[in-house]
Protein backbone atom coordinates (compact mmCIF):
# COMPACT_ATOMS: atom_id res chain seq x y z
CA UNK A 1 0.00 0.00 0.00
CA UNK A 2 2.63 2.48 1.02
CA UNK A 3 4.79 1.12 -1.79
CA UNK A 4 2.29 2.39 -4.29
CA UNK A 5 2.05 5.62 -2.34
CA UNK A 6 5.74 6.33 -2.63
CA UNK A 7 5.67 5.46 -6.30
CA UNK A 8 2.81 7.88 -6.89
CA UNK A 9 4.68 10.79 -5.38
CA UNK A 10 8.08 9.84 -6.75
CA UNK A 11 6.81 9.67 -10.32
CA UNK A 12 5.27 13.15 -10.28
CA UNK A 13 5.98 14.15 -13.86
CA UNK A 14 7.64 17.45 -14.66
CA UNK A 15 6.88 17.29 -18.36
CA UNK A 16 4.24 15.02 -19.85
CA UNK A 17 5.71 12.19 -21.85
CA UNK A 18 4.06 10.49 -24.81
CA UNK A 19 2.31 7.94 -22.62
CA UNK A 20 0.82 10.61 -20.35
CA UNK A 21 -0.42 12.56 -23.34
CA UNK A 22 -2.03 9.47 -24.80
CA UNK A 23 -3.68 8.70 -21.49
CA UNK A 24 -5.00 12.25 -21.16
CA UNK A 25 -6.37 12.14 -24.70
CA UNK A 26 -8.07 8.85 -23.97
CA UNK A 27 -9.57 10.24 -20.76
CA UNK A 28 -10.94 13.28 -22.53
CA UNK A 29 -12.39 11.09 -25.26
CA UNK A 30 -13.98 8.80 -22.67
CA UNK A 31 -15.53 11.70 -20.82
CA UNK A 32 -17.17 13.25 -23.87
CA UNK A 33 -17.85 10.01 -25.72
CA UNK A 34 -19.80 8.57 -22.83
CA UNK A 35 -22.53 11.14 -23.46
CA UNK A 36 -22.06 12.09 -27.08
CA UNK A 37 -22.02 8.65 -28.65
CA UNK A 38 -25.29 7.33 -27.20
CA UNK A 39 -26.89 10.67 -28.03
CA UNK A 40 -25.71 10.41 -31.62
CA UNK A 41 -27.09 6.89 -31.87
CA UNK A 42 -30.43 8.11 -30.50
CA UNK A 43 -30.67 10.99 -32.97
CA UNK A 44 -29.68 8.81 -35.91
CA UNK A 45 -32.22 6.18 -34.89
CA UNK A 46 -35.02 8.75 -34.67
CA UNK A 47 -34.11 10.24 -38.04
CA UNK A 48 -33.83 6.77 -39.58
CA UNK A 49 -37.18 5.76 -38.07
CA UNK A 50 -38.80 8.94 -39.39
CA UNK A 51 -37.37 8.52 -42.89
CA UNK A 52 -38.38 4.85 -42.96
CA UNK A 53 -41.99 5.80 -42.22
CA UNK A 54 -42.13 8.77 -44.63
CA UNK A 55 -40.29 7.20 -47.57
CA UNK A 56 -42.27 3.95 -47.42
CA UNK A 57 -45.61 5.62 -46.75
CA UNK A 58 -46.17 3.34 -43.77
CA UNK A 59 -49.66 3.98 -42.32
CA UNK A 60 -49.66 5.13 -38.69
CA UNK A 61 -51.72 2.14 -37.51
CA UNK A 62 -48.80 -0.07 -38.53
CA UNK A 63 -45.83 2.06 -37.55
CA UNK A 64 -46.24 5.68 -36.45
CA UNK A 65 -43.36 8.08 -36.97
CA UNK A 66 -41.52 9.61 -34.03
CA UNK A 67 -43.28 12.97 -34.51
CA UNK A 68 -46.71 11.39 -34.20
CA UNK A 69 -45.66 9.44 -31.10
CA UNK A 70 -44.54 12.71 -29.55
CA UNK A 71 -47.77 14.59 -30.37
CA UNK A 72 -49.76 11.65 -29.00
CA UNK A 73 -47.77 11.79 -25.82
CA UNK A 74 -48.60 15.47 -25.52
CA UNK A 75 -52.31 15.21 -26.36
CA UNK A 76 -52.90 12.08 -24.22
CA UNK A 77 -50.70 13.38 -21.42
CA UNK A 78 -53.43 13.70 -18.80
CA UNK A 79 -54.57 10.11 -19.19
CA UNK A 80 -51.09 8.66 -19.61
CA UNK A 81 -49.67 10.57 -16.66
CA UNK A 82 -52.45 9.34 -14.42
CA UNK A 83 -51.71 5.79 -15.53
CA UNK A 84 -48.02 6.37 -14.95
CA UNK A 85 -48.69 7.44 -11.37
CA UNK A 86 -50.66 4.26 -10.75
CA UNK A 87 -47.87 2.05 -12.10
CA UNK A 88 -45.26 4.06 -10.27
CA UNK A 89 -47.15 3.73 -7.00
CA UNK A 90 -47.32 -0.05 -7.29
CA UNK A 91 -43.64 -0.17 -8.25
CA UNK A 92 -42.49 1.94 -5.34
CA UNK A 93 -44.63 0.15 -2.80
CA UNK A 94 -43.41 -3.20 -4.08
CA UNK A 95 -39.83 -2.00 -3.90
CA UNK A 96 -40.31 -0.79 -0.34
CA UNK A 97 -41.81 -4.10 0.74
CA UNK A 98 -39.05 -5.94 -1.14
CA UNK A 99 -36.44 -3.99 0.81
CA UNK A 100 -38.11 -4.63 4.15
CA UNK A 101 -38.83 -8.28 3.38
CA UNK A 102 -35.51 -8.96 1.66
CA UNK A 103 -33.32 -7.34 4.29
CA UNK A 104 -35.42 -8.74 7.15
CA UNK A 105 -35.22 -12.26 5.77
CA UNK A 106 -31.51 -11.91 5.06
CA UNK A 107 -30.86 -10.84 8.65
CA UNK A 108 -32.98 -13.73 9.89
CA UNK A 109 -31.04 -16.15 7.67
CA UNK A 110 -27.67 -15.00 8.95
CA UNK A 111 -28.82 -15.06 12.57
CA UNK A 112 -30.22 -18.55 12.43
CA UNK A 113 -28.82 -21.42 10.34
CA UNK A 114 -32.02 -23.28 11.16
CA UNK A 115 -34.24 -20.69 9.50
CA UNK A 116 -31.90 -20.39 6.54
CA UNK A 117 -31.73 -24.12 5.89
CA UNK A 118 -35.51 -24.41 6.21
CA UNK A 119 -36.59 -21.51 4.02
CA UNK A 120 -33.84 -20.63 1.56
CA UNK A 121 -34.88 -23.33 -0.96
CA UNK A 122 -38.39 -21.88 -1.05
CA UNK A 123 -37.12 -18.38 -1.67
CA UNK A 124 -35.26 -19.79 -4.68
CA UNK A 125 -38.33 -21.66 -5.92
CA UNK A 126 -40.41 -18.49 -5.73
CA UNK A 127 -37.74 -16.70 -7.68
CA UNK A 128 -37.31 -19.21 -10.50
CA UNK A 129 -41.04 -19.71 -11.11
CA UNK A 130 -42.11 -17.21 -13.80
CA UNK A 131 -44.32 -14.48 -12.39
CA UNK A 132 -46.75 -14.71 -15.32
CA UNK A 133 -47.46 -18.27 -14.24
CA UNK A 134 -48.15 -17.33 -10.63
CA UNK A 135 -50.01 -14.06 -11.23
CA UNK A 136 -53.36 -15.50 -12.39
CA UNK A 137 -53.56 -17.57 -9.23
CA UNK A 138 -52.80 -14.58 -7.09
CA UNK A 139 -55.66 -12.65 -8.68
CA UNK A 140 -58.02 -15.53 -7.97
CA UNK A 141 -57.28 -15.56 -4.26
CA UNK A 142 -56.55 -11.92 -3.58
CA UNK A 143 -59.60 -9.68 -3.75
CA UNK A 144 -57.97 -6.30 -3.80
CA UNK A 145 -56.54 -5.50 -7.21
CA UNK A 146 -53.86 -3.28 -5.73
CA UNK A 147 -52.83 -5.95 -3.23
CA UNK A 148 -52.57 -8.49 -6.05
CA UNK A 149 -50.44 -6.20 -8.19
CA UNK A 150 -48.27 -5.39 -5.23
CA UNK A 151 -47.76 -9.02 -4.44
CA UNK A 152 -46.68 -9.84 -7.99
CA UNK A 153 -44.25 -6.94 -8.17
CA UNK A 154 -42.87 -7.85 -4.75
CA UNK A 155 -42.35 -11.48 -5.72
CA UNK A 156 -40.19 -10.41 -8.63
CA UNK A 157 -38.27 -7.72 -6.80
CA UNK A 158 -37.44 -9.18 -3.43
CA UNK A 159 -35.05 -11.94 -4.39
CA UNK A 160 -32.09 -9.82 -5.51
CA UNK A 161 -32.39 -7.84 -2.28
CA UNK A 162 -32.49 -11.04 -0.24
CA UNK A 163 -29.63 -12.82 -1.97
CA UNK A 164 -27.35 -9.80 -2.22
CA UNK A 165 -27.93 -8.77 1.38
CA UNK A 166 -27.34 -12.32 2.60
CA UNK A 167 -24.09 -12.41 0.64
CA UNK A 168 -23.11 -9.02 2.07
CA UNK A 169 -23.90 -9.95 5.66
CA UNK A 170 -21.68 -12.99 5.29
CA UNK A 171 -18.85 -11.10 3.63
CA UNK A 172 -17.72 -9.25 6.75
CA UNK A 173 -13.94 -9.44 7.14
CA UNK A 174 -12.86 -12.51 9.09
CA UNK A 175 -10.26 -10.72 11.18
CA UNK A 176 -12.83 -8.08 12.11
CA UNK A 177 -15.22 -10.82 13.17
CA UNK A 178 -12.48 -12.31 15.35
CA UNK A 179 -11.82 -8.88 16.80
CA UNK A 180 -15.50 -8.46 17.68
CA UNK A 181 -15.42 -11.87 19.37
CA UNK A 182 -12.30 -10.99 21.33
CA UNK A 183 -13.96 -7.80 22.54
CA UNK A 184 -16.99 -9.79 23.60
CA UNK A 185 -19.42 -8.13 21.18
CA UNK A 186 -23.04 -9.25 21.43
CA UNK A 187 -24.89 -10.66 18.43
CA UNK A 188 -26.73 -7.40 18.04
CA UNK A 189 -23.51 -5.35 18.16
CA UNK A 190 -21.88 -7.57 15.56
CA UNK A 191 -24.92 -7.18 13.34
CA UNK A 192 -25.24 -3.45 13.83
CA UNK A 193 -21.60 -2.40 13.71
CA UNK A 194 -20.06 -5.04 11.46
CA UNK A 195 -22.39 -7.13 9.36
CA UNK A 196 -24.88 -4.47 8.27
CA UNK A 197 -22.22 -1.94 7.17
CA UNK A 198 -20.35 -4.72 5.36
CA UNK A 199 -23.58 -5.63 3.58
CA UNK A 200 -24.47 -2.09 2.51
CA UNK A 201 -22.65 -2.09 -0.87
CA UNK A 202 -24.09 -5.51 -1.73
CA UNK A 203 -27.57 -4.45 -0.64
CA UNK A 204 -27.42 -1.34 -2.81
CA UNK A 205 -26.34 -3.44 -5.79
CA UNK A 206 -29.37 -5.67 -5.20
CA UNK A 207 -31.62 -2.64 -4.77
CA UNK A 208 -30.68 -1.31 -8.22
CA UNK A 209 -31.66 -4.59 -9.81
CA UNK A 210 -34.81 -4.81 -7.69
CA UNK A 211 -35.91 -1.31 -8.81
CA UNK A 212 -36.05 -2.41 -12.44
CA UNK A 213 -37.64 -5.73 -11.56
CA UNK A 214 -40.36 -4.10 -9.45
CA UNK A 215 -41.40 -2.06 -12.50
CA UNK A 216 -41.39 -5.19 -14.67
CA UNK A 217 -43.41 -7.03 -12.03
CA UNK A 218 -45.96 -4.23 -11.81
CA UNK A 219 -46.37 -4.08 -15.61
CA UNK A 220 -46.64 -7.86 -16.06
CA UNK A 221 -49.16 -8.10 -13.23
CA UNK A 222 -51.31 -5.41 -14.84
CA UNK A 223 -51.33 -7.35 -18.10
CA UNK A 224 -52.53 -10.40 -16.23
CA UNK A 225 -55.07 -8.52 -14.12
CA UNK A 226 -56.44 -7.05 -17.31
CA UNK A 227 -59.53 -5.23 -16.04
CA UNK A 228 -59.43 -1.53 -16.65
CA UNK A 229 -61.48 1.51 -15.79
CA UNK A 230 -60.30 4.07 -13.33
CA UNK A 231 -57.09 3.45 -11.46
CA UNK A 232 -55.48 1.43 -14.21
CA UNK A 233 -51.79 1.71 -14.98
CA UNK A 234 -49.66 2.11 -18.06
CA UNK A 235 -49.68 -1.56 -19.01
CA UNK A 236 -53.44 -1.54 -19.17
CA UNK A 237 -53.35 1.60 -21.32
CA UNK A 238 -51.06 -0.24 -23.74
CA UNK A 239 -53.42 -3.22 -23.91
CA UNK A 240 -56.42 -0.98 -24.39
CA UNK A 241 -54.71 1.06 -27.11
CA UNK A 242 -53.77 -2.22 -28.79
CA UNK A 243 -57.40 -3.34 -28.97
CA UNK A 244 -58.29 -0.02 -30.56
CA UNK A 245 -55.36 -0.15 -32.96
CA UNK A 246 -54.15 3.13 -31.49
CA UNK A 247 -50.52 2.30 -32.20
CA UNK A 248 -49.12 5.81 -31.52
CA UNK A 249 -50.51 5.69 -27.99
CA UNK A 250 -48.95 2.27 -27.47
CA UNK A 251 -45.60 3.75 -28.39
CA UNK A 252 -46.13 6.77 -26.19
CA UNK A 253 -46.98 4.60 -23.17
CA UNK A 254 -44.03 2.34 -23.91
CA UNK A 255 -41.77 5.38 -24.01
CA UNK A 256 -43.05 6.46 -20.60
CA UNK A 257 -42.39 3.02 -19.09
CA UNK A 258 -38.86 2.96 -20.51
CA UNK A 259 -38.11 6.45 -19.20
CA UNK A 260 -39.51 5.47 -15.79
CA UNK A 261 -37.22 2.44 -15.69
CA UNK A 262 -34.20 4.59 -16.53
CA UNK A 263 -35.14 7.19 -13.90
CA UNK A 264 -35.54 4.52 -11.21
CA UNK A 265 -32.18 3.02 -12.09
CA UNK A 266 -30.45 6.40 -12.15
CA UNK A 267 -32.06 7.44 -8.87
CA UNK A 268 -30.98 4.27 -7.10
CA UNK A 269 -27.48 4.55 -8.57
CA UNK A 270 -27.27 8.08 -7.23
CA UNK A 271 -28.48 6.96 -3.80
CA UNK A 272 -25.86 4.22 -3.83
CA UNK A 273 -23.16 6.69 -4.78
CA UNK A 274 -24.13 9.10 -2.02
CA UNK A 275 -24.15 6.41 0.65
CA UNK A 276 -20.83 4.85 -0.36
CA UNK A 277 -18.81 7.73 -1.69
CA UNK A 278 -16.84 8.29 1.49
CA UNK A 279 -15.45 4.81 1.88
CA UNK A 280 -16.29 2.22 -0.74
CA UNK A 281 -14.02 1.44 -3.70
CA UNK A 282 -16.91 1.31 -6.16
CA UNK A 283 -17.78 4.94 -5.49
CA UNK A 284 -14.27 6.36 -5.51
CA UNK A 285 -12.89 7.96 -8.63
CA UNK A 286 -9.31 7.08 -9.43
CA UNK A 287 -7.13 10.07 -8.70
CA UNK A 288 -5.08 9.84 -11.88
CA UNK B 1 17.53 2.09 32.70
CA UNK B 2 14.44 0.09 33.65
CA UNK B 3 11.58 2.16 34.87
CA UNK B 4 10.14 1.50 38.32
CA UNK B 5 6.95 -0.09 36.99
CA UNK B 6 9.08 -2.37 34.88
CA UNK B 7 11.20 -4.59 37.12
CA UNK B 8 13.96 -6.62 35.47
CA UNK B 9 13.19 -9.99 33.92
CA UNK B 10 12.53 -12.60 36.57
CA UNK B 11 10.94 -10.16 39.00
CA UNK B 12 7.79 -9.31 37.08
CA UNK B 13 4.40 -10.62 38.22
CA UNK B 14 2.86 -13.12 35.79
CA UNK B 15 -0.04 -12.15 33.52
CA UNK B 16 -0.73 -15.35 31.69
CA UNK B 17 0.49 -18.90 31.69
CA UNK B 18 0.31 -21.54 28.96
CA UNK B 19 0.85 -24.96 30.46
CA UNK B 20 1.57 -27.94 28.18
CA UNK B 21 -0.77 -26.71 25.48
CA UNK B 22 -1.43 -28.97 22.48
CA UNK B 23 -3.52 -28.02 19.50
CA UNK B 24 -4.51 -30.58 16.91
CA UNK B 25 -6.66 -29.83 13.86
CA UNK B 26 -8.93 -32.53 12.41
CA UNK B 27 -7.30 -35.05 14.70
CA UNK B 28 -4.06 -35.32 12.73
CA UNK B 29 -2.47 -31.91 12.05
CA UNK B 30 -0.45 -31.14 15.18
CA UNK B 31 -0.22 -27.35 15.05
CA UNK B 32 1.18 -27.00 18.54
CA UNK B 33 2.84 -29.55 20.78
CA UNK B 34 3.32 -29.16 24.54
CA UNK B 35 3.79 -25.41 24.50
CA UNK B 36 4.47 -23.81 27.84
CA UNK B 37 5.02 -20.10 28.23
CA UNK B 38 4.76 -17.67 31.08
CA UNK B 39 4.00 -14.10 30.14
CA UNK B 40 4.95 -11.55 32.77
CA UNK B 41 3.79 -8.01 33.18
CA UNK B 42 5.86 -5.66 31.03
CA UNK B 43 7.35 -8.44 28.89
CA UNK B 44 7.93 -7.92 25.22
CA UNK B 45 7.97 -11.48 23.90
CA UNK B 46 8.61 -12.36 20.27
CA UNK B 47 7.48 -15.66 18.82
CA UNK B 48 10.03 -16.34 16.10
CA UNK B 49 9.83 -19.24 13.69
CA UNK B 50 9.27 -20.43 10.13
CA UNK B 51 5.73 -20.25 8.79
CA UNK B 52 3.54 -23.13 9.84
CA UNK B 53 5.17 -23.55 13.25
CA UNK B 54 2.00 -22.59 15.09
CA UNK B 55 2.66 -18.95 15.99
CA UNK B 56 -0.77 -17.75 14.89
CA UNK B 57 -2.36 -20.81 16.46
CA UNK B 58 -0.74 -19.90 19.79
CA UNK B 59 -2.12 -16.35 19.58
CA UNK B 60 -5.60 -17.59 18.68
CA UNK B 61 -5.55 -19.90 21.68
CA UNK B 62 -4.51 -17.06 23.97
CA UNK B 63 -7.21 -14.83 22.47
CA UNK B 64 -9.79 -17.52 23.18
CA UNK B 65 -10.69 -17.80 19.49
CA UNK B 66 -10.03 -21.52 19.64
CA UNK B 67 -9.66 -24.00 22.45
CA UNK B 68 -6.60 -26.08 23.32
CA UNK B 69 -6.81 -29.80 22.59
CA UNK B 70 -4.87 -30.44 25.76
CA UNK B 71 -3.25 -28.36 28.49
CA UNK B 72 -4.49 -25.05 29.75
CA UNK B 73 -4.16 -21.32 29.49
CA UNK B 74 -4.56 -19.43 32.73
CA UNK B 75 -4.82 -15.71 33.32
CA UNK B 76 -3.37 -14.50 36.60
CA UNK B 77 -6.32 -13.46 38.74
CA UNK B 78 -8.83 -14.86 36.22
CA UNK B 79 -10.16 -13.48 32.98
CA UNK B 80 -11.60 -10.01 32.80
CA UNK B 81 -13.15 -7.55 30.42
CA UNK B 82 -9.93 -5.75 29.58
CA UNK B 83 -7.52 -8.58 28.91
CA UNK B 84 -6.65 -8.16 25.28
CA UNK B 85 -5.77 -5.91 22.40
CA UNK B 86 -5.00 -7.46 19.03
CA UNK B 87 -3.15 -6.34 15.91
CA UNK B 88 -3.33 -8.57 12.83
CA UNK B 89 -1.08 -8.70 9.79
CA UNK B 90 -3.62 -6.58 7.91
CA UNK B 91 -4.74 -3.33 9.54
CA UNK B 92 -8.29 -4.79 9.78
CA UNK B 93 -10.02 -1.43 10.05
CA UNK B 94 -13.67 -0.83 9.33
CA UNK B 95 -13.59 1.05 5.99
CA UNK B 96 -16.93 2.76 6.65
CA UNK B 97 -15.76 4.30 9.91
CA UNK B 98 -13.39 7.19 10.48
CA UNK B 99 -10.04 6.75 12.19
CA UNK B 100 -11.37 7.87 15.57
CA UNK B 101 -14.46 5.69 15.25
CA UNK B 102 -12.20 2.73 14.54
CA UNK B 103 -10.13 3.42 17.63
CA UNK B 104 -13.30 3.88 19.67
CA UNK B 105 -14.47 0.34 18.78
CA UNK B 106 -13.24 -1.58 21.86
CA UNK B 107 -14.93 0.98 24.13
CA UNK B 108 -18.03 1.09 21.99
CA UNK B 109 -18.48 -2.67 22.22
CA UNK B 110 -18.46 -2.27 26.00
CA UNK B 111 -21.27 0.21 25.69
CA UNK B 112 -19.24 3.34 26.30
CA UNK B 113 -20.36 6.39 24.34
CA UNK B 114 -17.78 8.31 22.34
CA UNK B 115 -18.02 11.43 24.49
CA UNK B 116 -17.04 9.45 27.59
CA UNK B 117 -13.83 8.06 26.09
CA UNK B 118 -12.96 10.78 23.60
CA UNK B 119 -9.86 11.79 25.54
CA UNK B 120 -8.52 8.23 25.57
CA UNK B 121 -9.15 7.85 21.85
CA UNK B 122 -7.40 11.11 21.02
CA UNK B 123 -4.50 10.31 23.32
CA UNK B 124 -4.02 6.92 21.66
CA UNK B 125 -4.06 8.61 18.26
CA UNK B 126 -1.56 11.15 19.47
CA UNK B 127 0.74 8.40 20.70
CA UNK B 128 0.83 6.87 17.22
CA UNK B 129 1.20 10.30 15.64
CA UNK B 130 -2.17 10.44 13.92
CA UNK B 131 -4.14 12.98 15.93
CA UNK B 132 -4.54 15.12 12.79
CA UNK B 133 -6.18 12.24 10.95
CA UNK B 134 -8.98 11.46 13.38
CA UNK B 135 -11.69 12.30 10.86
CA UNK B 136 -10.05 10.60 7.87
CA UNK B 137 -11.32 7.35 6.42
CA UNK B 138 -8.94 4.37 6.29
CA UNK B 139 -8.70 4.48 2.50
CA UNK B 140 -7.12 7.91 2.70
CA UNK B 141 -4.19 6.55 4.74
CA UNK B 142 -1.02 4.76 3.66
CA UNK B 143 -0.34 1.18 4.75
CA UNK B 144 1.91 2.30 7.58
CA UNK B 145 -0.63 4.80 8.86
CA UNK B 146 -3.41 2.21 8.80
CA UNK B 147 -1.21 -0.06 10.88
CA UNK B 148 -0.71 2.77 13.37
CA UNK B 149 -4.49 3.13 13.70
CA UNK B 150 -4.71 -0.60 14.28
CA UNK B 151 -2.08 -0.31 17.03
CA UNK B 152 -3.89 2.65 18.59
CA UNK B 153 -7.08 0.59 18.67
CA UNK B 154 -5.29 -2.32 20.36
CA UNK B 155 -3.84 -0.16 23.13
CA UNK B 156 -6.58 2.40 23.66
CA UNK B 157 -8.16 0.46 26.52
CA UNK B 158 -4.72 -0.25 28.08
CA UNK B 159 -5.36 -4.01 28.07
CA UNK B 160 -3.36 -6.47 30.14
CA UNK B 161 -1.85 -8.09 27.04
CA UNK B 162 -1.44 -7.03 23.43
CA UNK B 163 -1.14 -9.70 20.74
CA UNK B 164 0.48 -8.78 17.44
CA UNK B 165 0.56 -11.29 14.58
CA UNK B 166 3.23 -10.25 12.05
CA UNK B 167 1.87 -6.71 12.05
CA UNK B 168 4.61 -5.23 9.88
CA UNK B 169 5.21 -8.15 7.52
CA UNK B 170 3.35 -6.52 4.64
CA UNK B 171 5.08 -3.14 4.95
CA UNK B 172 8.17 -1.89 3.17
CA UNK B 173 11.51 -1.90 4.97
CA UNK B 174 11.63 1.83 5.76
CA UNK B 175 8.11 1.97 7.16
CA UNK B 176 8.81 -1.17 9.14
CA UNK B 177 11.93 0.34 10.75
CA UNK B 178 10.07 3.47 11.69
CA UNK B 179 7.17 1.49 13.16
CA UNK B 180 9.60 -0.68 15.14
CA UNK B 181 11.09 2.43 16.72
CA UNK B 182 7.70 3.95 17.43
CA UNK B 183 6.33 0.72 18.87
CA UNK B 184 9.12 0.70 21.44
CA UNK B 185 8.49 4.32 22.36
CA UNK B 186 4.84 3.54 22.73
CA UNK B 187 5.57 0.56 24.90
CA UNK B 188 7.74 2.69 27.16
CA UNK B 189 5.04 5.33 27.33
CA UNK B 190 2.21 3.05 28.41
CA UNK B 191 4.15 0.09 29.82
CA UNK B 192 2.12 -2.61 28.07
CA UNK B 193 2.79 -6.33 27.80
CA UNK B 194 3.21 -7.64 24.25
CA UNK B 195 3.42 -10.96 22.42
CA UNK B 196 4.75 -10.19 18.97
CA UNK B 197 4.82 -12.77 16.16
CA UNK B 198 7.44 -12.33 13.48
CA UNK B 199 9.72 -14.28 11.22
CA UNK B 200 12.32 -11.53 11.10
CA UNK B 201 15.33 -12.17 13.33
CA UNK B 202 16.33 -8.48 13.30
CA UNK B 203 12.88 -7.29 14.27
CA UNK B 204 12.64 -9.75 17.14
CA UNK B 205 16.03 -8.83 18.58
CA UNK B 206 15.43 -5.12 18.30
CA UNK B 207 12.01 -5.21 19.94
CA UNK B 208 11.88 -7.92 22.54
CA UNK B 209 13.40 -8.85 25.83
CA UNK B 210 12.51 -12.51 25.28
CA UNK B 211 12.56 -14.36 21.97
CA UNK B 212 10.72 -17.66 21.91
CA UNK B 213 12.04 -19.65 18.93
CA UNK B 214 9.64 -22.19 17.48
CA UNK B 215 9.95 -25.09 15.03
CA UNK B 216 7.34 -26.64 12.77
CA UNK B 217 5.88 -30.12 12.34
CA UNK B 218 4.93 -30.38 15.05
CA UNK B 219 4.82 -26.74 16.13
CA UNK B 220 6.80 -26.42 19.34
CA UNK B 221 9.12 -24.16 21.32
CA UNK B 222 12.77 -25.14 20.89
CA UNK B 223 14.63 -22.32 22.60
CA UNK B 224 14.31 -19.03 24.37
CA UNK B 225 16.80 -16.25 23.68
CA UNK B 226 17.02 -13.48 26.27
CA UNK B 227 17.84 -10.00 25.02
CA UNK B 228 19.33 -8.26 28.06
CA UNK B 229 19.83 -4.85 26.39
CA UNK B 230 17.97 -2.13 28.33
CA UNK B 231 15.16 -0.01 26.91
CA UNK B 232 14.80 2.54 25.43
CA UNK B 233 16.57 1.16 22.39
CA UNK B 234 17.38 3.28 19.39
CA UNK B 235 19.48 3.33 16.23
CA UNK B 236 22.59 3.10 18.37
CA UNK B 237 21.47 -0.29 19.64
CA UNK B 238 20.74 -1.37 16.09
CA UNK B 239 24.34 -0.80 15.08
CA UNK B 240 25.95 -2.12 18.27
CA UNK B 241 28.09 -5.25 18.60
CA UNK B 242 25.65 -6.63 21.20
CA UNK B 243 22.84 -6.41 18.70
CA UNK B 244 24.89 -8.20 16.03
CA UNK B 245 25.83 -10.97 18.45
CA UNK B 246 22.22 -11.44 19.57
CA UNK B 247 21.06 -11.54 15.96
CA UNK B 248 23.63 -14.28 15.29
CA UNK B 249 22.37 -16.23 18.28
CA UNK B 250 18.71 -15.90 17.32
CA UNK B 251 19.53 -16.65 13.72
CA UNK B 252 21.36 -19.84 14.71
CA UNK B 253 18.34 -20.91 16.76
CA UNK B 254 16.06 -20.19 13.83
CA UNK B 255 18.27 -22.25 11.50
CA UNK B 256 18.17 -25.06 13.97
CA UNK B 257 14.40 -24.77 13.99
CA UNK B 258 14.22 -24.94 10.21
CA UNK B 259 17.02 -27.49 9.73
CA UNK B 260 15.35 -30.17 11.80
CA UNK B 261 12.80 -30.96 9.17
CA UNK B 262 14.46 -29.56 6.04
N1 LIG C 1 -8.05 -24.00 11.18
C1 LIG C 1 -7.08 -24.86 10.84
N2 LIG C 1 -7.39 -26.08 10.33
C2 LIG C 1 -6.41 -26.96 9.99
N3 LIG C 1 -5.10 -26.72 10.10
C3 LIG C 1 -4.72 -25.52 10.58
C4 LIG C 1 -5.68 -24.54 10.96
N4 LIG C 1 -5.01 -23.45 11.41
C5 LIG C 1 -3.70 -23.75 11.30
N5 LIG C 1 -3.52 -24.99 10.81
C6 LIG C 1 -2.24 -25.67 10.61
O1 LIG C 1 -1.48 -25.55 11.78
C7 LIG C 1 -0.13 -25.29 11.50
C8 LIG C 1 0.33 -24.00 12.17
O2 LIG C 1 -0.35 -22.90 11.57
P1 LIG C 1 -0.13 -21.39 12.02
O3 LIG C 1 -0.34 -21.30 13.48
O4 LIG C 1 -0.98 -20.54 11.17
O5 LIG C 1 1.40 -21.16 11.68
P2 LIG C 1 2.23 -19.80 11.62
O6 LIG C 1 1.37 -18.68 12.08
O7 LIG C 1 3.40 -20.04 12.51
O8 LIG C 1 2.68 -19.64 10.22
C9 LIG C 1 0.00 -25.23 9.98
O9 LIG C 1 0.48 -26.47 9.53
C10 LIG C 1 -1.40 -25.02 9.52
O10 LIG C 1 -1.61 -25.61 8.28
MG1 LIG D 1 0.73 -16.87 11.01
Amino acid sequence: MSLTDTRATAAEPVALDAEDLRRLRLQRFDKIGKWLLPLAVLILTIIGWDRLVVWNDIPHYILPGPGLVWTTLVTDWAMLFEALLVTLQITMMALAVAVIGGVGLAVLFTQSRLVEMSFYPYAVILQVTPIVAIAPLIFIYVDSRTAGLLMCAWLVAFFPVLSNTTLGLNSADHNLRDLFRIYGATRWQTLRYLRLPSALPYFLGGLRIAGGLALIGAVVAEYVAGTGGIGSGLAFRILEAGYRLNIPRMFAALLLIAVTGVVIFAGLSFLSHMLLRKWHESAIKRET
Amino acid sequence: MSRPERPPLGQRPPVLEMIGVDKTFNGDVVALNAMSLTVNQGDFISLLGPSGCGKSTALRLIAGLSLPSRGKIAWAGGQGENDLGVVFQEPTLMPWATVSENVWLPFRLRGQPYAAVKDDVLEALKLVGLEKFQNAYPRELSGGMKMRVSIARAMVTKPRLILMDEPFAALDEITRFRLNNDLLKLKEAIGCTVIFVTHSVFESVFLSDRIVVMAARPGRVIREVIVPAPYPRDEEFRTSADYAALCREASAALHEAMGEHA
